[in-house]
């Protein structure tokens, strides 16, 4: 076909639009890619930078492996073992009610319940994950403190050791923490369960074996992996978790024990950070490396898991 | 002839609104191997699914009509669905062995059935396996993931998984048809040897794989069984013209 000069540059300019237009796009993919490993990285380099230099000034095993924190005395100590052992300890606790609840609940909405049930406790589910961590502190603080406070009360009547934290309490802490992390756990299980292969379960019944033992012997095997990254999951919100657990911890440095008042490596942040100075404003950085080591880890589980499943 | 293992009378079976089977009625001999063939969706894997009641784990299904194992009723009031999978074992079509060891994949029945002691159960999963012809192939590796073995191998293994409840009928769903040439050979000769012991239902699409490897034929069309005799006489003398056509490969 014979082209006159006119469409030919006709063309010419049509497939330069083109192509200008593809360029920009794939720079604003890349730009907006870029924010967000730029995010990471900077936060990350923040962290260490603002996080060493208290470590330094009063040395590693003085601030990890103590338990005396006065930062604001004459002679200031800056232990934080208390608050990472509450950090751990709420988080494992948390996580021993939430898992087998979570799993229970997952395989019930899987396999058990009917297609009309498990329609509607779905959402319920997924209006669980929607709330707003405050509302969970509030609802803990007018709900659970009193309760525990009762509690407290009749445990602990006569003691001369206890001191009482009106309810306000590693355990409250917890259960709260075990609500928030449920439906991280209820979801992600609950995919790992759907995504088990039909015949597998199907060869389980053919053998003779009932719809329960093929659950609990074939089908969760078979999610494993799914199910350890709902833990995993879990544990990373449960330990990044601030807002709701700071209402009803008490917050004082303590060993954390079910009727004590405690803080976590979160909540001592969020209550310190607005008047804390010098060097007592570098450990509470210090503790936010502390708590982005512990996310860190958390997260190279997962990939390993992750990547443990791919191979298999 | 004596009384078939299993019968079954005026069988329907609907779907919803789809008659999957119509007014089967079939007596299966006992340790002989049985195959179904027939088009796609013709209603053979259906049959096949309803000796062990895994049929009932299709939602809105419908059953019409009576099938027998060894005179009892299946659908009866007092048969007990996991009895009677224990003694119907079933094949898939696709291998899939659990994801754990082959020993505990052979294990997995006989543990559900009965309490076994370590040493029962070393040999009913050696017997097992043996009877699957794989035992020397993975002696070796027992304590291995059942996942690592070749398509054909695993295939043998959910065999071995089936015989370790010792069931008496064993059901195949087109046992071969994701297996390589060498691998469906040595599952054919299984076959043949597995009969003395078990009646054996095999469903197929390949029709040479029904002449060579069963005693008896069944041409499903349509939810109907259009011809029941041995395999022998199906294959050289049809009556019904759509047997012919269908084995002649005419259509399907």
């Amino acid at each position: 076909m014979y082209l006159t000069d006119n469409a030919v540059k006709d063309r010419n300019s049509r497939m330069r639009r083109v192509r200008a237009v593809e360029k920009t796009a794939e720079m604003i993919v890349s730009l907006c890619a870029f924010t967000a490993v730029a995010a990471v990285v900077s936060i990350t380099l923040y962290m260490i930078a603002n996080g060493i230099p208290a470590i330094q000034q009063v040395g590693c095993k003085d601030i990890l492996f103590s338990a005396v924190w006065k930062p604001t005395a004459q002679e200031p100590s800056f232990g934080i073992l208390y608050i990472i052992l509450t950090s751990i300890a709420g988080t494992f606790l948390a996580i021993l009610i939430s898992v087998p609840l979570g799993l229970l609940t997952a395989i019930f909405l899987s396999e058990v319940a009917s297609k009309r049930l498990a329609a509607m406790v779905r959402p319920a589910v997924e209006l669980l994950a929607g709330i707003p961590s405050v509302i969970y502190g509030v609802l803990g603080m007018m709900v659970l403190n009193p309760v525990m406070y009762r509690l407290e009360q009749r445990i602990f009547a006569g003691s001369r050791t206890h001191q009482f934290t009106g309810g306000a309490n590693l355990l409250t802490a917890v259960l709260v923490l075990a609500v928030m992390i449920l439906p991280t756990v209820i979801n992600i299980s609950e995919a790992a369960i759907q995504a088990v292969p039909p015949e597998l379960k199907a060869s389980s019944l053919a053998l003779g074996a009932s719809p329960v033992q093929t659950i609990f012997r074939v089908t969760l095997p078979a999610a494993r992996s799914g199910i350890l990254t709902a833990v995993v999951l879990g544990v990373g919100r449960a330990i990044g978790e601030a807002m709701a657990i700071s209402l009803v911890s008490g917050n004082s440095v303590n060993l954390p024990l079910p009727f004590g008042s405690v803080r976590f490596l979160t909540t001592a942040i969020v209550s310190e950070m607005g008047y804390a100075e010098g060097l007592h404003r570098q450990v509470l950085f210090t503790i936010g490396l502390v708590l982005f080591g512990f996310i860190m880890v958390t997260n190279l589980i997962l990939n390993g898991i992750l990547r443990g499943e791919r191979k298999a | 002839m004596t009384q078939g293992k299993v019968i079954t009378k005026k069988l329907n079976i609907y779907y919803g609104s789809n008659h999957a089977l119509k007014d089967v009625d079939i007596s299966i001999r006992r340790n002989v191997v049985t195959a179904l063939i027939g088009p796609s969706g013709c209603g053979k894997s259906t049959f096949l699914k309803t000796i062990n009641r895994m049929n009932d784990l299709v939602d809105n299904v419908r059953i019409e009509g009576k099938v027998y194992l060894d005179g009892a009723d299946i659908y009866g009031r007092g048969m007990d669905v996991t009895r009677l999978r224990k003694r119907v074992g079933m094949v898939f079509q696709q291998p899939n062995p659990f994801p754990m060891s082959i020993y505990d994949n052979i294990a997995y029945g006989p543990r559900i059935h009965e309490r076994k002691s370590k040493a029962q159960l070393d040999e009913i999963v050696e017997r097992s396996l043996r009877q699957a012809a794989i035992w020397e192939e993975v002696r070796e590796g027992l304590y291995q993931s059942a996942l690592r073995l070749s398509g054909g191998q695993k295939q043998r293994l959910c065999i071995a998984r089936a015989l370790a409840v010792e069931p008496e009928v064993l059901l195949m769903d087109e046992p071969t048809s994701a297996l390589d040439p060498v691998s469906t050979l040595k599952v054919e000769e299984l076959l043949c040897h597995l009969k003395k012991s078990y009646t054996i239902v095999v469903v197929t699409h390949n029709m040479q794989q029904a002449a060579r490897v069963s005693d008896d034929t069944a041409f499903f069309l349509a939810g109907e069984v259009v011809e029941y005799d041995t395999t022998a006489r199906l294959f050289s003398h049809p009556t019904d013209k759509r047997t012919r056509a269908y084995i002649s490969g005419k259509f399907g």
